[in-house]
């Protein structure tokens, strides 16, 4: 068994089939874990002996030939953001420490009800603010495909994992690409579903309009059994969708592109784009083609325009949902103070990084009296206008491609210091966020230097299948 | 100069909802610091809110009682700003969409209906509570109250005096209590009241700078801090410091019995709202609001002006059993078995009030319920048993807490009241033989010794006379 090259489909399998025991498997990937993540990274705890425990009782089920989870048995990476019961749920923040919370996320409930092994919680920027995984207090997350450069990010743990083949599958969060560009970055599948398929409840929020929750995965098919199990709708969390779909997004999952319609964006490759990402794209364009579907090339400005917006939004969301971090009742806190306002501004001041202070700062002053109307009500109005374009686009057409990141991974350390540069690489996936669409990211080749590149599929409003279904046809249901 | 006195005020009413406002941990006051907290209403990562639907439904009720219109869409906002007692950083609230607006409450000021008008209605989560220790450098917090629903009422400047503040706020009591909106403790401060106030020239219809007064916990405070900020302004205004009035927040000192300044307009905190992104926005159908206007009962002037006209009772009877709902649900219930309404109104105002306040008993915890006062009541109007016999058996029920049946203490104790002119003759004649004295003092034209007469020949009859009889007998005797 080379565990490394498992999808979870392959394992659910070779459990039932007796080919391996879930213990075996776990063990194992322990053991891998331990020599290979010395190098990348990725996690910040293991959790092994529940791991074990819960790896046990999945064969005790299957000595018992008792029905198993669709999950069964499959090692699962958790971006340190979701919280899990009895587990350190960190962020990457110096404030969450310590944080143990007393309760799964309902994303979480349900991967245990379908028989999934949760190994550990991974890498990522604080609070996911950042692109590049370097925002963690912790640890610096390596790129598997060249160590010298940044996996992405934020859930840069959760793609790096998977790409070294530490963990089958991932889940990561995603408010303006969060998930799919460390997935394009490491070479692996990203999928961020529809604001409000999956449930919030339990996912330290960042900006509340914006987080989904979504897989990383090898194989597409990994990606919509993974789906099946979180989404839904949810009573704790008042945002989740309560249309619920109930066939699994594996079915017809193989039914190809012959017929759809699949549109460019102009402008996207009109910009300062990397020049063999822009080839890699085109390509894939041309691939598309050639699998039956209609590809044109169509004017959507707005797609270029989305940035100033995501940024002042969710500032402003994370302004405010990270007020909660005062040193008062959980987290951090400091040593020494005179009064309760004292112990707040230190306890703030001490624990929270760099970028996350910058975002607190902006979303503070957005919201201030004196900018509201300049910059969050602009923005606001932006989003609508940018929800409508996109709607009208999906009147016409099927899918949007789109790259998922202007450039290739920077080397470590090459951009933290520069947080503009860096934000701007969130150009082509925040404003999917915004207007609340599915969007994946697969990867469409490779740079000449080795370098993973990925292309993004943007859906409808809840259109998944048609997604899972195109990606499915393009890598012509290949691991990756 | 003659000033007017321009009031608005600002009133928080926690709902009466057995769970909170987002989450379902326990409303109930007096528990034991943080034992009804729970990861949402401690605001830990990663947990969201659910709004909880009975308090849409209560809010709505508030709105029809309180004659305002219902805003089908509304919204939560979340209002920023730290303090340690406010577990989000944030108070989910309302901004500019609230779920009611424009009503008005009547009430009575200088023998005239006024209408006072409500800007609006918002529900919002409470806060803790922080808990300071004299003795020891930290301060304690307790959660328990945080996620607590409350409404928000908010008049226009329309009222003139610390009365009609008063009346106002009395009314509103009234109407929320009687509509089961909230059961208004002003003393466990489940209804609290901040005040603007504001004066002008009389005539003029420009709004002076107000003065915002913080958190009055009774009717008597309310009063005296309008009065005391009315005094403080009107001498400002009258040595022509009329600009030494900013806009601030002061707090009233009952033991100095003055308003004292908290914070100024500069440190009043930009409070950054903000449409909440964890809810979605409150629809409220044609069905929550048809089914709250049929959940409002009779509301207290309707009460007042029924009972004014069925009871035939005055104003002070009135006051005092229509402004206590469960008062009037009692009294109604002794009429309605059949007890005349002039008895019931006594005994609700005389005796059962005065074992109530010796017990320290509400009409609620009273345990001589209508069914078996009525049945006392009713030996009393039918001349079976005289008032001080009632008395007894009433104080029987109430002070040994006896569960037997009125009947049966009468029975016990022989306290029927005797009628019969024969059997009542004898002793009447045996106790003036005996108070020779008295009598002569009373012939001699000393009439007040007549009840003393009266008495005596009680107490040999056991109490069981009637009284009424007695007399008839002694006038017939000593004219």
């Amino acid at each position: 068994m080379e565990i490394e090259k498992l999808t979870a489909l392959e394992i659910r399998e070779g459990i039932i089939r007796g080919d391996f025991s879930c213990e075996e498997l776990v063990k194992k990937l322990y053991k891998r874990i331990k020599v290979v993540d010395k190098d990348i990274n990725a996690y910040l705890t293991l959790c092994e002996e529940k791991a074990l425990e819960d790896a046990r009782k999945v064969d005790e089920k299957v000595k018992n030939k008792k029905i198993l989870g669709k999950l069964a048995g499959v090692p699962i990476a958790i971006k340190d953001n979701i919280c899990t019961d009895e587990i350190k749920t960190t962020c990457a923040s110096k404030m969450l420490e310590d944080f143990i919370p007393p309760y799964n996320a309902s994303v979480i409930k349900k991967l245990k009800e379908e028989d999934a092994i949760i190994i550990g919680k991974t890498n990522m920027d604080e609070f996911s603010m950042g692109g590049s995984t370097e925002n963690s207090a912790f640890k610096i997350t390596k790129n598997p495909h060249d160590l010298e450069r940044v996996p992405g990010g934020s859930s840069g743990g959760s793609a790096a994992a998977v790409a070294s083949g530490i963990a089958v599958l991932s889940l990561g969060s995603d408010t303006g690409g969060s998930i799919r560009q460390p997935a394009a970055f490491c070479g692996v599948i990203g999928l961020k579903p529809t604001y409000g398929l999956v449930s919030r409840f339990g996912l330290v929020s960042f900006a509340s309009s914006l987080d989904q929750i979504g897989p990383i995965t090898k194989s597409v098919k990994d990606c919509a059994l993974c789906l099946d199990v979180v989404a839904g709708y949810d009573p704790k969390d008042n945002t989740s969708s309560k249309s619920q779909e109930t066939i699994s997004y594996l079915e017809g999952i193989d039914a190809g592109v012959r017929g759809m319609k699949i549109v460019l964006p102009e402008e996207l490759l009109s910009q300062d784009i990397n020049v063999e990402i822009k080839n890699a794209i085109e390509e894939s364009a041309k691939k598309f083609k050639e699998l039956g579907a209609e590809v044109e090339y169509i004017p959507l400005s707005v797609f270029n325009r989305g940035l100033s917006s995501y940024y002042i939004i969710s500032s402003a969301e994370a302004s405010s949902n990270l007020g909660r971090y005062d040193g008062i009742r959980y987290g951090y806190r400091t040593k020494e103070f005179k009064d309760v306002y004292e112990l707040m501004v230190k306890s703030r001041s001490e624990a929270f990084g760099e970028e996350v202070k910058r975002r607190i700062m902006f979303g503070t002053l957005v919201l201030s009296s004196n900018y509201y109307d300049d910059y969050y009500k602009k923005a606001l109005k932006f989003r609508g206008n940018l929800s409508r374009e996109f709607k009208k686009i999906f009147e016409g057409y099927d899918l949007i491609l789109s790259p998922v990141t202007l450039d290739f991974p920077s080397k470590i350390g090459e951009k933290k210091s520069n947080s503009l540069e860096m934000n701007f690489g969130d150009v082509y996936t925040s404003n999917v966020n915004l207007a609340g669409l599915p969007a994946i990211s697969i990867p469409c080749g490779k740079s000449t230097n080795g370098l993973p590149i990925g292309i993004q599929i943007i859906g409808d409003h809840f259109s998944e299948r048609k997604i899972l279904r195109a990606a499915e046809a393009f890598l012509g249901g290949a691991k990756v | 100069m003659k000033y007017e006195t321009i009031v608005g005020l600002e009133i928080h009413a926690e709902l009466k909802t057995k769970t909170k406002i987002f989450c379902s941990c326990s409303t109930k006051f007096g528990s034991r610091p943080n034992e009804n907290t729970c990861p949402v209403c401690l605001g830990l990562p990663g947990t969201l809110p659910v709004v909880n639907e009975e308090v849409i439904n209560l809010a709505v009720k508030a709105g029809i009682a309180l004659k305002c219109k219902i805003n089908q869409i509304s919204k939560m906002d979340r209002k920023n700003y730290f303090y340690p007692d406010l577990p989000k950083a944030y108070q989910i609230s309302q901004f500019n969409l609230p779920i009611c607006k424009d009503g008005y409450i009547e009430i009575n000021s200088k023998e005239k209906i006024k209408k006072v008008r409500l800007n609006r209605i918002h529900i919002e989560e409470d806060a803790g509570k922080l808990i300071h220790s004299e003795n020891e450098a930290y301060s304690l917090i307790d959660y328990n109250r945080a996620g607590i629903p409350l409404i928000e009422i908010v008049t226009e400047p329309d009222l003139r005096s610390a009365e009609e503040a008063v009346a106002f706020l009395k009314a509103l009591k009234e109407i929320l209590e009687y509509c089961d909106i909230s059961d208004c403790k002003m003393e466990e401060g489940s209804l609290r009241c901040d005040v603007n106030i504001s004066l002008r020239e009389k005539g003029s219809s420009k709004l002076n700078t107000k003065v915002e007064i913080k958190n009055l916990n009774s009717f008597k405070e309310l009063q005296r801090a309008i009065e005391q900020e009315e005094e403080r302004q009107r001498k400002l205004y009258a040595l022509g410091e009329g600009h030494k009035i900013i806009q601030e927040t002061r707090r009233f000192d009952s033991s100095k019995g003055e308003t004292v300044s908290m914070r100024t307009k500069e440190d009043i905190n930009d409070y950054r709202y903000f449409k909440e992104p964890d809810l979605l926005p409150i629809l409220i159908r044609n069905e929550i609001i048809e089914k709250a206007k049929e959940s409002i009962p009779e509301l207290p002037n309707e009460k007042r002006e029924r009972f004014k006209n069925i009871y035939k009772l005055n104003e002070k009877e009135i006051e005092i059993i229509v402004g206590d709902r469960s008062l009037a649900k009692y009294y109604e219930e002794l009429v309605n078995k059949g007890v005349n309404a002039k008895i019931a109104s006594n005994w609700l105002l005389s005796d059962i009030s005065r074992l109530m306040n010796e017990n320290k008993l509400t009409i609620d915890k009273f345990p001589v319920r209508p069914d078996r006062m009525s049945k006392l009541l009713k030996f009393v109007e039918s001349g079976k048993i005289n008032n001080s016999a009632a008395k007894e058996v009433l104080e029987e029920m109430v002070n040994k807490l006896s569960d037997e049946n009125p009947e049966e203490i009468i029975k016990k104790r022989g306290l029927i009241q005797e009628n019969s002119v024969e059997k009542i003759k004898p002793i009447v004649e045996k106790v003036l033989k005996e108070n020779e004295k008295v009598v002569e003092e009373y012939k001699n034209g000393k009439k007040q010794v007549k009840g003393f007469l009266v008495g005596m020949i009680i107490k040999a009859t056991e109490k069981k006379a009637n009284p009424r009889v007695i007399n008839e007998i002694l006038d017939e005797i000593l004219m």
